[in-house]
């Protein structure tokens, strides 16, 4: 009952549509961020290296190559209306949940074999 | 306008603000709560509105009695503050609308019940070294007094013994949603007892918070 309870109130505060993603795709996210008094769109784009938990806590994390090969990896909540649109780029195929191994790797030891379907 | 209400505690889960901030809220079922009884400073020598919440399965004639007035056979019965006497009536419903978005609100629960628990858990005392020669000290709790002056251990010295199950107040908790149809208050933070645990909100004492 109250588990019901529960998944219908956070039900309530899903994004109205996500595109099916996982580990290994590649996803660009516009999130939105505040500067002083202005909200902008920013994109942060990377590779899809883990999704955990459900519900309304559900998130991801992205893991670009910055400027100087340095490795940036930003989590976003799912659900969270500061997230404006996520889209898709390219399918990845990998064989496990979580890609921490990208984490040692860098150039071409990094790369992430496209998905065909 | 009442000053309190009772609930119970439901679940925790997150909500996110409109400003996108996501927050840890808990689930209160508040109310319906009925009025069962108003007391009067002539007659009872004090102003208090007494409120019903949740259904006796199996009322017995006294309760029975007690209950008849209100409509309702409240399994739960606490007196509350109120403004305006005037405004209510026994057998009158209030309903979590009482409470405000934004407002400030004070939690009253039972704390869980730890059982019997040693220093470390119950005061956060430090215990002993675990290694350099030690036995049996790592969860001690050191001296407890002096020797033969006083030659008694003094009133009230921390020690180990029963924790929790007891009565919590926590302040100025803020109050994220109001659900009038489900009687439902989504309040930031956490609060004390363990899930279906009965708990009094009441408006913040300490006031409210201007923005």
């Amino acid at each position: 009952m109250v588990a019901q309870l529960v998944r219908s109130l956070e039900s309530e505060q899903y994004r109205a549509e996500t595109p099916l993603f996982g580990p290994g795709d590649t996803v660009r996210v516009h999130a939105k961020v505040v500067e002083g008094t202005r909200e902008r769109i920013q994109v942060f784009e990377g590779v899809v290296i883990r999704r955990r938990a459900g519900g309304i806590n559900e998130n991801f994390t992205v893991r670009r190559i910055a400027s100087h090969g340095i490795g940036v990896e930003r989590t976003f909540l799912l659900h969270s209306p500061r997230i404006d649109r996520i889209e898709v780029t390219r399918r990845g195929r990998v064989r496990r949940a979580k890609l921490y191994y990208l984490r040692g790797r860098t150039g071409r030891a990094a790369r992430i074999k496209e998905r065909r379907t | 306008m009442i000053q309190a209400m009772i609930g119970r505690k439901l679940a925790m889960t997150q909500y996110f603000d409109e400003t996108g901030v996501v927050h840890p809220v808990t689930v209160v079922e508040t109310g319906p709560n009925v009025v069962t009884q108003i007391r009067t400073a002539e007659k009872d020598g004090y102003e208090a509105v007494q409120l019903g919440f949740g259904l006796l399965k199996k009322p017995n004639k006294p309760e029975t009695g007690h209950r008849a007035a209100s409509g309702f056979m409240s399994a739960h019965l606490r007196e509350v503050k109120a403004d305006n006497l005037g405004d209510f009536a026994v057998g009158q419903v209030i309903k979590a609308d009482a409470f405000a978005e934004g407002e400030l609100v004070d939690v009253i629960g039972t704390s869980k019940g730890r059982g019997f628990q040693g220093g470390v858990k119950r005061h956060g005392f430090s215990g002993g070294p675990k290694t350099h020669g030690q036995s049996d000290r790592l969860r001690a709790p050191g001296s407890i007094g002096s020797s033969a002056t006083p030659g008694r251990v003094f009133k009230g010295m921390k020690m180990a013994g029963h924790m929790g199950h007891e009565r919590v107040t926590v302040q100025n908790l803020r109050v994220m949603k109001v659900d009038p149809e489900r009687n439902l208050l989504l309040i930031q933070g956490s609060v004390p007892g363990p899930n279906k645990g009965l708990v009094t909100i009441q408006r913040a004492i300490k006031g409210q918070r201007k923005k």
